[in-house]
């Protein structure tokens, strides 16, 4: 090679050119994605043709819909032969549907409010980088609010209720110093303490300050679901964490008394548990008293979801390097300080996607009471409202109705779980 | 001597280690180990991986158990009692290889979490330290960062400044500088210098031999969980005495 | 000097039991046994108190007894008369044929769409995306409801198949799903049938051993046979073969119209249909997004690593992303399968008997055992779920294994 051909020295610059006309716009996004190859084309063409039925299926069924009708035949009548839904049943019948059918009417503001109270509640916890930790306090206070909200009767009941969780709090906070360990435990006394001696004054304050009583067994409806897994994800964490910190455990008694309870629940369906809720659970108490079967249902449901956060937890708590344990350790932290300030924030962290996902999973799951026979939105569909002469048939709209509102919640609360993924990966490291 | 140009060294032992042996399963990874340090000695403990001397200075701070033998930290014996084990480590600071920051804590929440919760020491005052050692470390202006947003020497420095919050007697460092980029090892192992040069009892086990040449009182070095050879930095790094320790000395210090 | 393992005997005092930690982990563990226990006794005192109050006992006695119902669907004899052990059991054999039928079901249908999920198809892959979101936000127990009543309330009555102009017809004169099951072929096995069955037995065989040859003559000599085509001949070819030369011994039995209902081919029940189908679509969801995650766990580098070794894609696919992916995709695939098992107890919500319709429904209703056939119930569940987890730990220790 000559020197002339080997050296080169640029005199001008090229511009910036534009791309050949096939590679931009509609037509290269559609040959990309759509028809790259002849297989490719022929999966377009067969997805579009799934499309078509399912439009073609769907849209004159919802469009033709009849809205307002007293009943099913009615329904009919007016749609003439033409295909169409008869949404009238979820007009007619939505009270039923949310609240279940004895719930008062009057007082469908209650529970109405403690949905919206819900959100005011949950917002300072699922977004506590952009909301003050103080708004904490809304959040803890919500439990108590809400029991007053769709239960009723005197506030001093969950008013002492909180009353005892603040004195646990107060002596917890104050015997911290001393030792982590004892105050958790100190905390706990104090607020069972408080619980027993204010049972007693409560008969006294039945009629002070009251909202209208409702019976457990009139709550019903896409209500109970929610009420349902709200309540029994806030207790299963708890009791997730002790779970899993003791499976964690190097006392071989502690570890397996919690391996055995994990994995017992998570071997048996959650049905089994709601039959032993509805029929077992009774032998096991005290003679003579008599819970709630949505009581009972509550601790089934929360043993339930506890053993599967608590296997998510240990999966956040087995993340954690070595070293936080140890550098806990070199610092003289004794381990219940060492888990209260150094592993458990971090572990916890970690596990939040985990532990949503537990929670779409249980909400889920909480149409299962159905099975033995309490009122939720698949019990009311499947019972009175099916069962009802107006309504008979009427089956698309209605568990179509139920359908929608699980699946906004569900995909509201996993979009969630994913941005917060997001979030927590940009974190700081 | 070179050494004692260097420091004051007491005949008050810091620590005592006597006939101490420790095992892995069956593996017998600490052998009969003795070994005393005085107050205000500065120790390089030296040897190939595996050699367990990561080991040995972990067992001072009881984040590993031995089981046979005693170890005396500042006259007080290592016993199985949490209380002792707890008062001996807010005495004896460490420094890991990893740093084992506290992610989820600001560098200040860091350096002030163990003297509130374990010396008692009132919030206020436990900043005041923080900062002061904090800037003593050459980094105060970082104080309300996170870890995660700092260079892993600047994460060291942090470490070792937690470390010294808790006021203590001796301090370990587990090859503090192994996982550090090259250019930013200068930096910890200037802020050890100056660390020892104030008369801190150190316990360091590391592959930086040119630190152990400018600060050590004493070099010692391990293979198959033994002492193999003490001496005197000059002594040991030019007259060794073991064939081991000159098959070492030639693999690190080879090019 | 004091050793630490050896402290002088005199000086034991009873805080050592708290603070010395060769003693502590001990009085820990004492203290939790002691609660655990005083929590057995008042939970076991107030049963027997309350069994006592009611003139109840514990016992199993019942299972012995007839049972007095009848069950549909029966892979086995069974009549009224027959006990409720036997009941148990035919529950037992129907949630086995539910599980199984659906997590074959739900892994072609979950790995099919898992795959497309991730093709470079944009209508395709949001469809799939589509399916996936619909059914895995919304419960299981709806999805049954909705499938069981189009098996029940949409598809056409048997009747519906008659006549000379028929409103329905059979799908290729073989199938035919009405609003009282699904009504299939029923194969008869003629003379000779064993013997084309031993023949596609032996040609499985001879496929495998073809592969291998091919692999063995690619690392011996470098001379790389087609693998696809002869193996897939090797399969078929002699089956056919030989099943024509006997004179096709099997045959099949179609169902055909007789009077208001189907006559012959295997009858499958609504319930079962509706269960097997939304189980399977259901738990299919979950997998698409296990085999869609497990392929993308794996490094694109090490598609690009290869492709620069000049392998072809497909060869790509099988010698180093597959291998690579099913480590990450077959544990939560067997935990789905546990979960599809789990599930398949909502059977009681369409009243197909398995397990859960026999011992937990019928058998606690008529004896009112309720505890010993809640426990029971709970018994078979809880070994087949340890049978599950003990496979899914062999499998994960081995590949923890060739890791190393």
């Amino acid at each position: 090679m000559s020197q002339a051909e080997s050296s080169f020295v640029r005199k001008q610059m090229l511009p910036q050119a534009t791309p050949p006309i096939a590679e931009t716009g509609v037509l290269k996004w559609l040959r990309e994605n759509l028809f790259s190859s002849p297989a490719n084309a022929l999966l377009t063409v067969v997805a579009i043709y799934v499309v078509y039925q399912l439009v073609v299926a769907s849209a004159p069924w919802i469009v033709n819909g009849i809205w307002v009708s007293p009943s099913l035949s009615a329904c009919r009548e007016m749609l003439d032969g033409k295909v169409g839904a008869c949404f009238a049943v979820l007009t007619e019948r939505w009270n039923q549907l949310l609240f279940g059918f004895k719930y008062p009417s009057e007082l469908y503001w209650r529970p109405g409010l403690a949905f919206i109270l819900l959100f005011v509640a949950a917002a300072p916890l699922l977004f506590f980088k952009f909301i003050p930790s103080k708004f904490l306090v809304l959040t803890g206070l919500y439990p108590f609010v809400a029991y007053w909200l769709i239960w009723g009767g005197t506030i001093f009941i969950p008013l002492f209720a909180l009353l005892g969780v603040l004195v646990g709090a107060y002596v917890y906070k104050k015997t911290l110093f001393a030792s982590a360990g004892m105050a958790v435990i100190a905390g706990f006394l104090a607020a069972l303490i408080f619980w027993i001696l204010s049972g007693y004054v409560i008969p006294d304050l039945e009629t002070v300050m009251v909202l209208q009583p409702v019976e457990s067994r009139d709550l019903g409806g896409f209500m109970i679901n929610l009420m349902l897994g709200v309540t029994c994800i806030s207790l299963s964490v708890p009791f997730g964490i002790l779970l899993a910190l003791g499976r964690q455990s190097s006392m071989p008694i502690i570890k397996w008394i919690c391996v055995v309870f994990i994995e017992f629940i998570r071997g048996v369906p959650l049905i089994t548990l709601l039959f032993v809720a509805n029929v077992v659970l009774g032998y096991f108490l005290p003679p003579g008293t008599s819970f709630d079967l949505i009581l009972r249902v509550i601790i089934m449901i929360t043993m339930f979801a506890s053993a599967y956060i608590a296997e998510v937890i240990r999966g956040g708590l087995a993340a954690l390097p070595k070293g936080q344990y140890e550098a806990a350790d070199s610092l003289g932290l004794d381990y219940a300080q060492a888990m209260q300030f150094i592993i458990l924030p971090q572990a916890l962290k970690i596990s939040i996607p985990g532990i949503v996902n537990v929670a779409v999973g249980l909400f889920k799951d909480t149409t299962l009471v159905s099975v033995i026979s309490m009122f939720d939105i698949v019990g009311m569909i499947r019972g009175p409202i099916l069962a009802s002469s107006e309504w008979n048939g009427v089956y698309w709209e209605l568990f179509g109705f139920a359908a929608v509102l699980f699946f906004v919640t569900c995909y509201g609360i996993s979009q969630y779980s994913q941005w917060l993924e997001r979030q927590l990966q940009t974190d700081h490291h | 001597m070179a050494a004692e140009e260097k420091v004051q060294v007491s005949d008050k032992a810091a620590v005592e280690i006597t006939k101490m042996n420790k095992w892995f399963g069956t593996f017998h990874v600490l052998r009969d180990i003795d070994l005393t340090v005085y107050q205000g000695e500065r120790i390089v403990i030296a040897g190939p991986s595996g050699s367990g001397k990561s080991t040995l200075i972990r067992c001072i701070n009881a984040l590993e158990e031995h089981q046979k033998g005693s170890i005396t930290v500042d006259g007080t014996v290592l016993s199985n009692d949490v209380k002792n084990i707890d008062r001996i480590r807010s005495e004896v600071g460490m420094v890991f290889q990893h740093f084992n920051l506290f992610p989820h804590l600001t560098i200040l929440e860091n350096c002030t979490l163990a003297p509130i919760w374990v010396r008692k020491t009132p919030k206020r005052e436990a900043e005041d330290v923080a900062m002061h050692f904090l800037t003593k470390v050459k980094i105060p202006e970082q104080a309300d960062k996170y870890p995660g947003q700092l260079s892993g020497g600047q994460q060291q420095r942090v470490a070792i400044a937690r470390s010294l919050c808790m006021k203590p007697r001796i301090m370990l460092f587990d090859e503090p500088t192994s996982a550090l980029d090259p250019e930013m090892i200068s930096e910890v192992l200037d802020t050890m210098i100056q660390l020892a040069e104030e008369g801190m009892t150190m316990c360091c086990v590391t592959h930086e031999m040119g630190f152990a040449r400018k600060v050590a009182n004493r070099v010692i070095f391990m293979d198959e969980g033994q002492i193999v050879e003490q001496n005197e930095p000059e002594e040991f790094f030019n007259n060794p005495k073991s064939e081991r320790t000159k098959l070492f000395l030639s693999q690190i210090l080879g090019h | 000097m004091t050793t630490a393992t050896d402290p002088p005997k005199a000086s034991f005092h009873v805080s050592q039991l708290i603070y010395d930690t060769r003693y502590r982990s001990y009085t820990f563990q004492f203290i939790a046994l002691i609660l655990l226990i005083m929590a057995v006794a008042y939970l076991g005192g107030n049963l027997l108190q309350n069994l006592a109050r009611q003139g109840q006992n514990i016992s199993f006695g019942f299972l012995s007894d007839p049972a007095g119902y009848d069950i549909n669907q029966r892979p086995i004899e069974y009549d009224s008369q027959s006990t409720h052990l036997r009941a148990a059991f035919v529950g037992v054999l129907n949630t086995l044929i539910v599980a199984v039928l659906g997590c074959v079901t739900a892994t072609i249908l979950g790995v099919t769409a898992g795959i497309l999920r991730i093709s470079p198809n944009w209508l395709v892959r949001k469809l799939m995306a589509g399916y996936v979101e619909a059914f895995r936000n919304v419960p299981v127990l709806i999805w049954i409801l909705i499938i069981f009543t189009i098996m029940t309330a949409v598809t056409p009555a048997p009747s519906a198949f008659r006549g000379d102009d028929p409103a329905s017809n059979m799908l290729f004169g073989a199938f035919a799903i009405t609003n009282r099951g699904g009504y299939f072929p029923a194969p008869i096995w003629g003379p000779g049938s064993s013997v084309v069955g031993l023949t596609f037995l032996a040609s499985i065989f001879g496929a495998i051993y073809y592969r291998r040859y091919a692999t063995k003559l690619l690392y011996d000599t470098g001379k790389l046979l087609p693998m696809v085509w002869p193996a897939l001949l090797i399969l078929f070819v002699p089956t056919i073969l030989v099943y024509f030369i006997l004179g096709q011994p099997i045959t099949f039995d179609y169902p055909a119209l007789a009077g208001f209902n189907f006559q012959g081919g295997i009858h499958v029940r609504g319930s079962l249909l509706a269960l097997w189908l939304a189980l399977a679509v259901y738990t299919g969801a979950f997998i698409a997004e296990n085999v869609r995650a497990g392929i993308q766990a794996v490094d694109r580098g090490q598609t690009e690593a290869a492709a620069s070794l000049g392998l072809r894609p497909r060869r790509i696919m099988n010698l180093v992303i597959l291998p690579q992916a099913l480590r990450v995709i077959i544990p939560p695939l067997i935990s789905q399968y546990l979960n599809l098992t789990k599930n398949s107890s909502l059977a009681i919500a369409v009243g197909y008997m398995d397990v859960t319709g026999t011992l937990g429904g019928i058998t606690l209703n008529q004896t009112g055992r309720a505890i010993e056939s809640v426990l029971l119930l709970m018994l078979f569940y809880l070994a087949i779920s340890l049978g599950i987890s003990a496979i899914m730990n062999i499998y994960n220790n081995s590949i923890k294994l060739k890791e190393r």
